[in-house]
């Protein structure tokens, strides 16, 4: 793999991952919501770029993929909602800004003690978008997490199976990355679709996720 | 070939149904397509071999004969479970018949996750199941049934995702070793090659993979979704979540368990099962003790049952090994029994709370002892099989830990005192009033088939199947 191709493939990496940390600290729904879709859209060109340096034109399947559902429909689709319902709105986060950012700091480093060490003998690329891979996943873990509504909870989940894809396409050679990520795929659209349809629309201001906590199995 | 009806079937069934409207016609569909799938795995042990896709061998033959035997018994039972639902109006028509549909996706997916001999096709039959479970627990649509359904998919959601990354590693760790392509992906070929794996990488795998489909074998702390998926709900999906989907868990952990073993230089895959099953069996019996809702009492029934079983595959060995497979086996079967009980009962007493079911032996003499029969075989005591396989878990500890013995020991005399307490207030005392339709023997039967299966293996297991158990523990290094 030549200078530029090794280098263009960090950069769209650390790009991806970069946007995690601007998915992390966004206060209204529509700027996650573009944020999310700006990290899927480079997600994509990160993914046919991989396809072109490897020399694996099933790549660009994936990528197509990406752009198609996560980087256009999903976020369209979520818009249209949050319009619909009037609920673009701040929404608060359990974790400051400054914490989050710097638990995601601490994530980043965590991810690249973990996995620089273990790839010693693989390919340099693959080791460090593995490192990146596996920082996005922990991010979107965080957001989850810190995130208080369903709606953000499972953009984290979407923005950790990002990470799933960019690691997976960085694995030079891997088979059935264009199956898995339409599997991927298939998972977010049940997520989506479960916050729209199974979550309640009719209450979708206590979306808070506070009341699963009736499910205690407490007497009642 | 074989292998690939034994899940196709009940993935071809999914679909008919969702075009047959008449509910009778689908039921006996239902019925045909399941009996079918298990009469096609039990012809599996005469099909070994590994192909592309498919893998056949004695830990997936087992996992499936018994994954499609409950499957069959409960699609059985499900009949007039279902009828009695739409009578009292819980259900109604449509849902009914989503109910059919997701069920026998659900099964038709974990038997391929069982059956498959690709990490990705496992991992994606296992996201597919996962996403049939969920959709079937939030179908009765109540605001409780909702949110458990909902919890469910963000933890094991997480789980999954945590299960891909892993299985990208364990390929990058195979990809040296067996080129770039399908066979880095292989279970028989990565069982060959194991040894030769660069071990850090296979170490970050096990890890990733361990939590992953450690949350789907309900190991605490990942348990979390497991009691409110059961008690929210519909009873047959219990009896099935409870046995099939933590051994196809199971299974997967003990592939991946296999490949650590067999190399050289990873760390002892032994010690994180058997730190999470310990911690499984001793949180889940002291659980038992604050529990209200009989459903949500028994998933944590299972949950200690299952962190016992991983607990005897940390073990290793063959002893161990076997007794942890006659564990998961028989807790399946046991446990099936209990939940299409409970399932009676709780329609009969217009209730799942402990507070509604009471004396079932004198409101339904016929109820109320068998379940008291499945209880007294979960609490682990003879003539019921589970006593052999704790007995032989408990001397397996004894010869290589002997100091665990004692917690482990301490976990199952809680957890079955806890049982035989609750044995106590729904089977025995003071009837609580009737709210709902009795059930007639035949629903009973598959109960009795578990129970009955149970005494055999208890007591009196015959040598083709000492040989049989002792070939898949075997085979499991």
């Amino acid at each position: 793999m030549g200078h530029l191709a090794y280098d263009a493939a960090h950069l769209f990496g650390g790009a991806v991952l970069a946007l995690s940390f601007v998915l992390l600290y966004q206060r209204r729904l529509t700027a996650v919501i573009n944020a999310y879709a700006l990290q899927a859209l480079v997600l994509a060109i990160a993914a046919a770029w991989q396809g072109w340096a490897q020399g694996a034109p099933h790549l660009f399947l994936t990528a197509a993929i990406t752009l198609g559902v996560k980087a256009i429909a999903i976020p369209l689709g979520m818009h249209s909602f949050v319009r619909r319902l009037g609920m673009n709105r701040a929404v608060e986060s359990a974790l400051g800004v400054f914490p989050s950012m710097a638990l995601g700091v601490g994530l980043v480093a965590l991810s690249i003690m973990v996995v620089l060490p273990v790839t010693a003998q693989s390919h340099m690329l693959t080791r460090e978008d593995l490192a990146l891979a596996l920082s996005v996943v922990l991010m979107g873990m965080l957001m989850m997490i810190s995130r208080r509504t369903a709606l953000t909870q499972v953009i984290g989940f979407m923005s950790m199976e990002n990470g799933l894809i960019l690691a997976a396409v960085s694995v030079e050679g891997m088979p059935l990355v264009v199956e898995l990520s339409v599997a991927v795929l298939v998972l977010l659209a049940f997520a989506v679709f479960g916050v729209f349809f199974f979550r309640i629309r009719d209450q979708f201001d206590s979306l808070h996720l506070d009341h699963l906590d009736r499910v205690d199995g407490g007497p009642r | 070939m074989i292998a690939g009806l034994v899940a196709l079937v009940p993935l071809l069934a999914a679909v008919v149904l969702g075009f047959v409207r008449d509910r009778a016609i689908g039921a006996w569909i239902v019925i045909a397509a399941s009996t079918a799938a298990f009469g096609l795995a039990c012809a599996l042990p005469w099909q070994m071999g590994a192909g592309t896709l498919l893998l056949v061998d004695p830990l997936s033959v087992h996992m499936a004969i018994l994954t499609s035997f409950v499957g069959m018994t409960t699609a059985w039972f499900s009949r007039r479970y279902i009828e009695i639902e739409m009578i009292t109006g819980r259900l109604d028509g449509l849902r009914a018949r989503q109910y059919h549909v997701l069920f026998q996706a659900f099964l038709g997916f974990m038997l391929l996750a069982l059956l498959s001999n690709n990490l990705g096709l496992t991992w994606g039959a296992m996201e597919a199941a996962t996403i049939a479970a969920v959709l079937v627990v939030g179908l009765p649509r109540t605001d409780l049934a909702i949110s458990a359904a909902w919890k469910m998919f963000v933890l094991c959601g997480v789980g999954i995702a945590l299960a891909l990354f892993g299985t990208i590693v364990l390929y990058l760790a195979a990809q040296p070793s067996l080129g770039p392509g399908l066979p880095a992906m292989s279970w028989s070929a990565l069982a060959v090659a194991a040894p030769g794996f660069k071990a850090p990488l296979l170490n970050l795998a096990f890890v990733f993979l361990l939590i992953g489909y450690g949350t789907k074998a309900a190991l605490a702390p990942l348990h979390a979704w497991m009691p409110d998926a059961h008690a929210e709900g519909p009873t047959p999906v219990s009896a099935v979540l409870s046995g099939s989907i933590l051994n196809v868990a199971l299974a997967v952990l003990l592939r991946v368990r296999g490949l650590m073993a067999s190399n050289p230089d990873a760390i002892s895959p032994g010690i994180p099962l058997m730190a999470l099953g310990l911690l499984s069996l001793l949180l889940a019996a002291f659980a038992l003790w604050r529990r209200y809702d009989v459903k949500r009492f028994f998933a944590f029934s299972s949950v200690e049952q299952s962190g016992l079983a991983a607990f005897a595959f940390g073990i290793g060995g063959p002893a161990a090994m076997f007794a942890g497979m006659l564990h998961v086996t028989l807790h399946t079967l046991i446990k099936a029994a209990i939940f299409q009980c409970v399932g009676r009962a709780s329609q009969l007493k217009g209730g799942q709370k402990f507070a509604d079911i009471g004396g079932l032996i004198a409101s339904h003499r016929a109820l109320g002892l068998t379940l008291a029969a499945g209880i007294v075989a979960v609490a682990g005591m003879p003539p019921f099989g589970l006593f052999s396989s704790e007995f032989l878990i408990m001397l397996a500890t004894i010869r290589s830990w002997p100091w665990l013995a004692l917690p482990v020991g301490l976990g199952l005399v809680v957890g079955g005192w806890a049982l035989f307490n609750r044995l106590i207030s729904l089977c025995l005392g003071e009837p609580t009033p009737n709210r709902g339709p009795a059930p007639t023997l035949i629903d009973l039967v598959p109960a009795w088939l578990h129970l009955a299966l149970a005494v055999v293996l208890g007591m009196a297991m015959p040598a083709g199947l000492v040989a049989w158990f002792t070939l898949v523990a075997g085979g499991l290094r």
